[in-house]
């Protein structure tokens, strides 16, 4: 007999929820959610509030019991038609929206409640590491209403590391800061990418977040899947059913090919062409994230070489669609196997006569290296 | 101001009924509490009001219904009756089993109320740092809640310590078996022994004095920890 169970698989995280809140005093809501991620890397579970996407999440950490459902987790079944594994049975890390130290305890006793309950004891090379990595060596005396923010979120990730999950569920750990604490923990969350081989499901709703921490992403609308796949896949596409206002952009992974000393510029090959960017310090031969915001393409129907735009790609229009506000229009562009998205009027798109297959250029005004 | 034998008798009974009762309340007021905190059954409603019941019937009340379900006839004293353990009323163990009815609300609320402050994030982060039930409540209910725990035993004890009319009916008036400090009071001034019924009566508003200084005192030392965890 074949067992039909293509869901368990030794690298995949496959979740299938299904969860109604017939709230007679709060919004209906329900949850329909069937998403298979590879089992490395950081997926971003991507939405605006109200999309289901903490719930998403509380449902993988087995703090939501949906009525329906099954996830297995690199080949480990967590829950299916017969068996639900409490929260504390499943080897995961969970790092909240908001603070979650216990008050009662110092930030070293918060690590030492993870320390204590790990699934295997904690080396100390670990333990080095874990501190190494978020710096949090000269507060761990402290009480958590001693901390600031950021120090705060950063032992909570300390402490979901020093657990020694296999799963790492993070709910938008940087919502709760301000826009310089946030700059202030996002390199050591990608340290901890680069350091550590466990896959992380990161919830959040901040497209910066996204562009530069995401290797693959699931984006939800209430409470269902609207995309899935890679980074560059998903937020090329102009089909979803949100808009994402001046956010709207394209991230393209590229190589640094060329580094011009004399006015501090790189240029970055893509798969589709070549941007020149702001030098950011990167080393020859180094990969690199781009993001080109919709807002900064603009569209000509011929080269212009007298313009202070450095960036001009030939593309073709592949696709057009209407921005959530009336006067402007989407444009997808195809450029090799690469897509950019254009903002303009629809003005512009009745005078330039874009339709799909028309053959055009691409000015980019500007072009930002994410990471 | 002195003691007859009698007294230091009755308040040595009073401290060991107190005692008992408060050890018995925590055990199994927490649950209640535990229960009466989270659950959100529709039975959370009645069962709050049963809890509460004794803050606002008079004790005779409780004292008669007791006396008569604990009797021979009572499903109490039948229990008891088969297990070969007699009846209880005018026992000390009877005296018991009413104060524990009389003092629960004075115990179970203050528990009810610092496990729902402290709402549902905190079980949560425990269990995804593996801490199974039990760890829970160990490791994170009873320091969180400490305030609450703390003030139902004080609270509890102290009401026990100040009942009179549950005793009078279900427990008679016994010496070193069901005659506490309050009893023993009624009879001095029955007798018309003023100065023994006054160094009684005092000793008692001085201990009750002390406690409610100490419950308030520490409540006010505790508050803001109790606010921290609301970031």
């Amino acid at each position: 007999m074949i067992l039909n169970t293509p869901s368990v698989d030794a690298n995949r995280i496959h979740a299938r929820f299904s969860l109604d809140y017939p709230d007679a005093k709060g919004p209906a809501f329900s949850l329909d959610v069937d998403v298979t991620v590879p089992g490395n890397g950081i997926t971003i579970i991507f939405g605006q509030s109200g999309s289901g996407k903490t719930t998403f999440l509380r449902c993988v950490a087995g703090l939501e019991k949906p009525d329906r459902g099954r996830l297995a987790v690199n080949g480990d079944i967590w829950q299916s038609e017969t068996t639900f594994l409490p929260t504390h049975k499943r080897p995961l890390g969970y790092v909240f929206q908001e603070s979650s130290l216990f008050p009662h305890l110092t930030a070293k006793g918060n690590l030492a409640y993870a320390l204590k309950r790990s699934g295997s004891a904690v080396t100390s090379e670990l333990y080095d590491r874990v501190m190494g990595i978020m710096g949090i060596e000269p507060v761990l005396q402290r009480y958590p209403d001693r901390l600031s923010g950021g120090e705060r979120q950063r032992v909570a990730i300390a402490r979901a590391l020093l657990i020694q999950p296999r799963l790492l569920l993070m709910d938008e750990p940087l919502a709760s800061l301000d826009a310089a604490r946030k700059q202030e923990i996002l390199p050591y969350l990608e340290r901890l990418r680069s350091t550590f081989d466990i896959p992380v499901l990161y919830v959040s709703h901040a497209m910066d977040e996204v562009a530069r921490l995401a290797d693959h992403t699931v984006v939800l609308d209430q409470g269902r899947v609207v995309a899935q796949g890679n980074l560059t896949e998903v937020f090329s596409r102009i089909d979803l059913p949100m808009r994402f206002g001046d956010e709207t952009g394209v991230v393209l992974k590229g190589r640094v090919v060329e580094r011009d000393t004399r006015w501090h510029l790189s240029r970055v090959a893509f798969d589709g062409g070549e941007l020149w960017v702001r030098d950011g310090g990167d080393a020859l031969d180094r990969w690199v994230r781009v993001r080109v915001l919709a807002k900064d393409v603009s569209l000509a129907l011929a080269s212009h070489g007298d313009t202070s735009i450095l960036n001009r790609l030939p593309v073709e229009v592949a696709e057009l669609s209407q921005d959530q506000d009336e006067a402007i229009a989407l444009v997808r562009l195809k450029t090799g196997p690469a897509y950019l998205i254009a903002r303009v009027t629809q003005r512009s798109v009745h005078q330039l006569k874009l339709e799909p297959g028309k053959r055009l250029w691409a000015q980019i005004k500007s072009v930002a290296i994410v990471r | 101001m002195s003691f007859s034998e009698a007294d230091i008798a009755a308040i040595w009974l009073t401290l060991r009924l107190a005692t008992t009762v408060t050890l018995v309340l925590m055990v199994i007021g927490t649950p209640i509490a535990w229960w009466l905190a989270r659950t959100r059954s529709w039975w959370k409603g009645p069962v709050g009001a049963v809890v509460a019941l004794p803050l606002v019937l008079p004790p005779t009340v409780l004292g008669f219904y007791l006396l008569v379900a604990m009797g021979p006839n009572g499903p109490i004293g039948q229990v008891t009756q088969s297990l070969g353990l007699g009846t209880l009323p005018f026992t000390f163990w009877g005296l018991v089993v009413g104060s524990v009815f009389y003092s629960m609300p004075f115990v179970v609320q203050p528990i009810q109320n610092a496990i729902e402050a402290l709402g549902e994030r905190p079980l949560e982060v425990a269990a995804t740092l593996r801490a199974g039930p039990w760890d829970r409540f160990f490791t994170v209910v009873l320091p969180l809640a400490k305030p609450g725990f703390l003030t139902a035993a004080i609270l509890g004890f102290a009401h026990t310590v100040g009942e009179f009319g549950v005793v009078l009916m279900i427990g008679g008036n016994i010496p070193g078996e069901t005659r506490v400090v309050s009893v023993q009071i009624y009879d001095h001034v029955e007798a018309l022994e003023y100065a023994q019924a006054h160094a009684l009566s005092g000793a008692m508003v001085i201990f009750s004095f002390v406690v409610l200084l100490v419950v308030y005192g520490y409540q006010r030392m505790q508050a803001p920890l109790g606010m921290k965890y609301r970031v």
